[in-house]
């Protein structure tokens, strides 16, 4: 029989990040491959992921298990639960540099206070960061600092002539400029 | 919402449940994401307004084609702003959208106009997004900025259109093969990640010209690959060339194993993983190449990350199902591994260590097992028992201590699937291993016992009602069965009554005691049971009356209904009651084809994940089915064998065709799979002409060509040949397709009326001696090869010339006959330097034969062969001789 491999197969590929709380319920989740074509099936996928993983130590080392055909690595920290799902003929290491990477680089974002809450009230983060690590199961990167660089880039446009905004624009950023300043 | 009576969940619940999306309402969210109107942007609230959208999607909430529509258009609105937070919210949210084509173009224009920013993370984005959302009529316009961006000196942008480019590539192929040069240029970033992802791209752009693969693969692996991804794939795309290459290296070098052995000492772990993987996976390693490998994967095995000593034993556990004593060096690490935290290494060590481990250590390894089987999951029990039972296999004479086990898990709580994996392993070691008969009956009988699983239960019964009365002693099972009749439910029952009744039947000395028993079950509460008790009282003769033949009882009451049950099904609902008694004999016995090519569904593209390999599945009984429901080849009796099938063209390629050999008594059958693939083309009267003057033994009796041959549904054409009887016929055939070609209009999916005739050249196809072999193992090769005649065994002495090695002797010599390697003899342990190698197998007409394979090899690499043959027929030892004598 011939090869069936496309070239697809010989990438690296990611099927899910998955972030989820102590009770197993989302934080924040992004699927990348049509393995789970429903919300339901996600969910069960994910209740299966939770508790079978629930009760093993993960908060020093990224651990690893098997589902089917896929392979989780995970890791835990405080009450969230980081998981990168991928097939099981793929580099285990490859998708745990994607894990580690992930997980860096919201420790970075939330500058350490790494919980539930923290990570949803910046949730926008959270998925920025997703978004910079995986493109469609691509991986694009998994240097933690250069991935918390790319989110945190928070700022008006450079590169946007003054003439551009209007004053009241202006105003607002000078604004909100002073407010932050005095804030932290 | 803290209402008076509930005051003491109060301080939990505001702890545990206060969240800043608490209490949000997607009607809500809609009404807020007004503010995105607002002629005065005010970017902090319009970034959480998004936030929360994206929160409600993220946790499976839908929006309605309006909602989602009217989100969009408010969200384009946000591009007038310059907050930089803002618009990458806006990205993100485009995204989750994904647009309708006529919605797409709202935002064209500002995507475009980011793709050419001067802000390096607009373009960046601006290029995902548009890459994303856009159905290729815009690819032609973006093109020339695509281009760009591959080569920008950021390499942000160039990962972006990069990774666009290898989306788009699915669906518009030629546009992404256009950028080859900017590509290759990307290969050389600086950028580690540019670099993975400009290989992933050129790869996959040249992946249908093997000769660039191979180019490609030649001169990067000279060069340096800085990203460890990049030299992942590169290692991926070396073995691939060294897979396709494989026929053209026979002998000498194996080409690009250097370079993967030198990855090797790669300083990234997932380089060195993913070389060494590659090495083990290399077709007919040898141990020498092997070593470098397992030495790395052992080191692993100590790692005090998780992950690497999964990975490491993961590997070595496929590597020790086909070269166990390769992985043997690594036992001392791997009995260490059983104590794992992670249970997954701990059961993957302990199979590794059940397939690697040797006669005398199975003792210690099963006490260790004991220890560990006691707190995992059930789904690893599984995996053990599993091992467990092939371990058995392997050595029969362990069968006391691993039948123990078994029966001391079996006693132990557990699941159904975890039971009946126990059940099937004990059931197997008996129909096996003869002197684990009795005990392994016993102990089934204790289990059922106590077992709270009907269809276990039933299952058992009716294996004892087979296997117990051909024991010394069956008398010592009534019991058992007999208990169930008072302690079960129906259904056991019934089955108890039968089994009761096979005893009866069998032997003669139990009978009048089982019609006692068989007589007290007739005032059973359940008709079923009543009613089987009557019938069997009745073919045993119970009531004096004639009884009914010893051969027929036994054959009402052993052989399998000869009838597929939904014929009998059918037959039976469209009988009305009348006075014509139902006749069983007028139930059809055909069973309908079932189509073996199965049609693709439509629509999905197996692009990506969740696209699973197509494997072949082994399926005789499909092929002796669809084959005797074609009346031309029906006369040709029992279908002894069907090859795999052989692919006749290269892939992707116009029209593909792969032909199964079907091997019969006095025929060959090759059934060509035909598949076209151009969409435009309907193929009628599809025949393959065979020459076949290279194959004087054969002559061509029949073909049966295939009517019509539309896009994409595969079909087949038969052409038969006759063949001398006795002598397993060899010979090369030479394959032309012919056909009459008719143009399809794409867009009716019409026809043409008038077609034109072709051909199609395709590849030769050979009948070799292996065909008319089947591989069918025995468990216990010495039993059986001392039951055989030793009068007609042939033994002769061959010399084989100079080989790689021994292993590769071995192999070819094993691949020449198709027989089935028994008790793992075909791994050669490394550096040895003679071996012997057991066989078995069932050649045409149903000949058993067994073959034994002693080798030796000198120094200057000259392998001498001793090979002596045992089988039912005399002649057919001696066709084995000839096969080998002119292989």
């Amino acid at each position: 029989m011939a090869h069936f491999s496309s070239s697809h197969d010989l990438c690296p590929l990611v099927k899910n990040i998955l972030l989820l709380d102590s009770e197993g319920k989302r934080v924040a989740v992004k699927y990348f491959s049509d393995d789970w074509p429903t919300n339901s099936a996600k969910l069960a996928f994910e209740k299966s992921v939770f508790t079978k993983t629930l009760k093993t130590n993960a908060r020093t080392e990224a651990e690893i298990a098997m589902f089917e055909n896929n392979i989780v690595i995970y890791k835990f920290v405080q009450d969230l639960h980081f998981f990168v799902t991928g097939s099981d003929d793929d580099n285990e290491l490859i998708l745990a540099s994607v894990l580690q990477g992930f997980f860096d680089a919201v420790a970075l974002i939330l500058r350490n206070n790494v919980d539930k809450n923290e990570a949803l009230e910046n949730l926008d983060l959270i998925l920025l960061c997703i978004d910079e690590i995986v493109d469609g199961g691509m991986i694009l990167e998994t240097d933690a600092s250069t991935i918390a660089g790319k989110v945190a880039s928070h700022s008006i446009d450079a590169a946007a002539p003054l003439s551009e905004q209007t004053l009241t624009q202006a105003l607002a950023t000078a604004r909100e400029h002073i407010t932050r300043s005095l804030l932290t | 919402m803290a209402q008076p009576f509930a005051k003491k969940d109060d301080d939990r619940d505001e702890e545990a449940e206060y969240s800043p999306f608490l209490g949000i309402e997607k009607g809500a969210v809609l009404q807020e994401a007004r503010v995105f109107h607002d002629p005065q942007l005010d970017p902090r609230r319009c970034s959480q307004v998004i936030t929360k959208l994206l929160y409600l999607l993220n946790q499976g909430e839908t929006f309605t084609k309006v909602e989602a529509t009217e989100v969009f258009f408010a969200v384009t609105k946000l591009f007038q702003s310059r907050d930089i937070g803002l618009r990458r919210m806006v990205y993100l949210m485009i995204k989750e959208i994904s647009p309708s084509s006529d919605e797409v173009i709202m935002v064209t224009s500002s995507l475009m106009k980011d793709m050419t920013s001067r802000t390096d993370v607009y373009r960046a984005n601006a290029i995902r997004v548009l890459c994303q959302i856009t159905d290729g009529t815009l690819l032609g316009q973006i093109e020339r900025y695509l281009k760009q961006a591959i080569v920008d000196k950021n390499p942000v942008v160039a990962s972006a259109a990069l990774v666009s480019g290898i989306h788009i590539l699915q669906t518009n192929p030629e546009i992404v093969k256009r950028w080859s040069n900017e590509v290759q240029e990307a290969v050389q970033s600086r950028a580690a990640l540019v670099q993975f992802h400009a290989l992933a791209l050129l790869h996959q752009i040249r992946q249908n010209d093997r000769l660039a693969v191979s180019k490609l693969v030649t001169s990067l692996t000279r060069g340096t690959v800085r990203s460890p991804l990049a030299q992942c794939l590169l290692v991926r795309y070396a073995s691939q060339v060294i897979r396709e290459s494989a026929n053209n290296f026979q002998t000498g070098e194996r080409p690009f194993y250097d370079y993967l052995e030198s990855c090797l000492r790669h300083k990234s772990e997932m380089v060195i993983l993913e070389a060494a993987r590659a090495i083990t996976e290399l077709s007919g390693v040898t141990n020498r190449e092997l070593t470098p490998a397992i030495t790395v994967l052992q080191l692993f095995l100590s790692s005090s990350k998780p992950v690497l000593r999964f990975a490491a034993v993961r590997t070595l556990n496929k590597v020790a199902m086909t070269h166990p004593m390769a992985v043997t060096n690594c036992n001392i690490d791997m009995e260490s591994l059983i104590s794992d935290q992670n249970r997954s290494i701990a059961t993957l060590a302990i199979t590794t260590l059940l397939k690697t481990g040797n006669e005398s250590s199975v003792d210690r390894l099963m006490k260790q097992i004991t220890n560990f089987m006691s707190d995992i999951a059930d789904e690893f029990k599984i995996v053990v028992v599993e091992a467990i039972r092939s371990l058995c296999i392997k050595f029969p004479l362990k069968y006391r201590s691993l039948m123990n086990f078994l029966s001391n898990i079996l006693r132990e709580e557990g699941g159904f699937e975890y039971k009946k994996a126990i059940v099937d392993s004990i059931v197997i070691l008996i129909r096996d291993i003869q002197e684990a008969k009795e005990i392994g009956l016993l102990h089934l009988c204790e289990f059922i016992e106590d077992c709270e699983f009907t269809y276990l239960s039933t299952q058992i019964l009716h294996f004892l009602g087979i296997e117990g009365p051909k024991t010394a002693d069956p008398s010592k099972f009534i019991r058992y069965i007999y208990n169930r009749v008072h302690l079960e439910n129906a259904t056991v029952r019934a089955c108890a009554v039968t089994t009761l009744a096979k005893f009866g039947a069998t032997v003669d000395s139990l009978k009048p005691r089982i019609i006692v028993l068989l007589r007290r079950c007739l005032f059973d509460s359940d008709d079923e049971v009543r009613d089987r008790a009557t019938l069997y009282l009745n073919t045993l003769g119970a009531d004096g009356s004639v009884a009914e033949t010893d051969n027929d009882v036994k054959e009402f009451l052993f052989d399998s209904l000869d009838i597929p049950l939904v014929n009998l099904e059918t037959s039976l609902r469209n009988y009305e009651p009348s006075d014509q008694p139902f006749d069983i004999n007028s139930v059809p016995k055909e069973i309908k084809a079932q189509p073996l090519a199965e049609k693709k569904a439509p629509g999905k593209k197996p692009i990506g994940l969740g696209a699973p390999p197509t494997a072949p599945s082994a399926a005789v009984d499909a092929y002796d089915k669809l084959l005797s429901s074609i009346p031309e080849f029906a006369s040709y009796g029992k279908l002894f064998k069907s090859s795999a099938p052989v692919e006749l063209t290269e892939a992707e390629t116009e029209y593909a065709v792969n032909v199964v050999k079907h091997i019969f008594d006095h025929h060959v059958l090759f059934q060509y799979n035909c598949t076209n693939t151009i969409p435009e083309q309907l193929l009628e009267n599809v025949t393959v002409v065979v020459d076949a003057s290279e194959a004087e033994e054969f002559s061509e009796v029949a073909s049966k060509p295939l009517k019509s041959l539309p896009y994409d549904s595969p079909g087949q054409t038969f052409v038969a040949f006759e063949k001398t009887d006795g002598v397993p016929a060899v010979g090369k055939f030479s394959n032309v397709l012919k056909f009459i070609v008719k143009e399809v209009d794409p867009t009716t999916g019409e026809a043409e009326e008038d077609g034109v005739e072709d051909e199609y050249q395709l590849e030769d196809l050979e009948v070799v001696a292996a065909d008319y072999m089947q591989k069918v193992g025995v468990s216990n090769f010495r039993n059986a090869w001392e039951s055989m005649d030793p009068e007609g065994e042939r033994v002769d002495e061959y010399g084989l010339g100079s080989r790689e090695s021994l292993a590769e002797a071995v192999n070819a010599v094993v691949n020449l006959l198709g027989m089935q390697p028994c008790e793992g003899t075909e791994a050669v342990p490394s550096n040895s330097r003679s071996h012997t190698c057991l066989l078995s197998g069932v050649f045409i007409g149903n000949v058993k034969v067994l073959v034994r394979l002693s080798f030796g090899i000198s120094g200057q690499n000259e392998v001498a062969m001793k090979l002596a043959v045992r089988s039912e027929d005399e002649n057919v030892s001696n066709t084995i001789h000839e096969i080998v004598a002119s292989g």
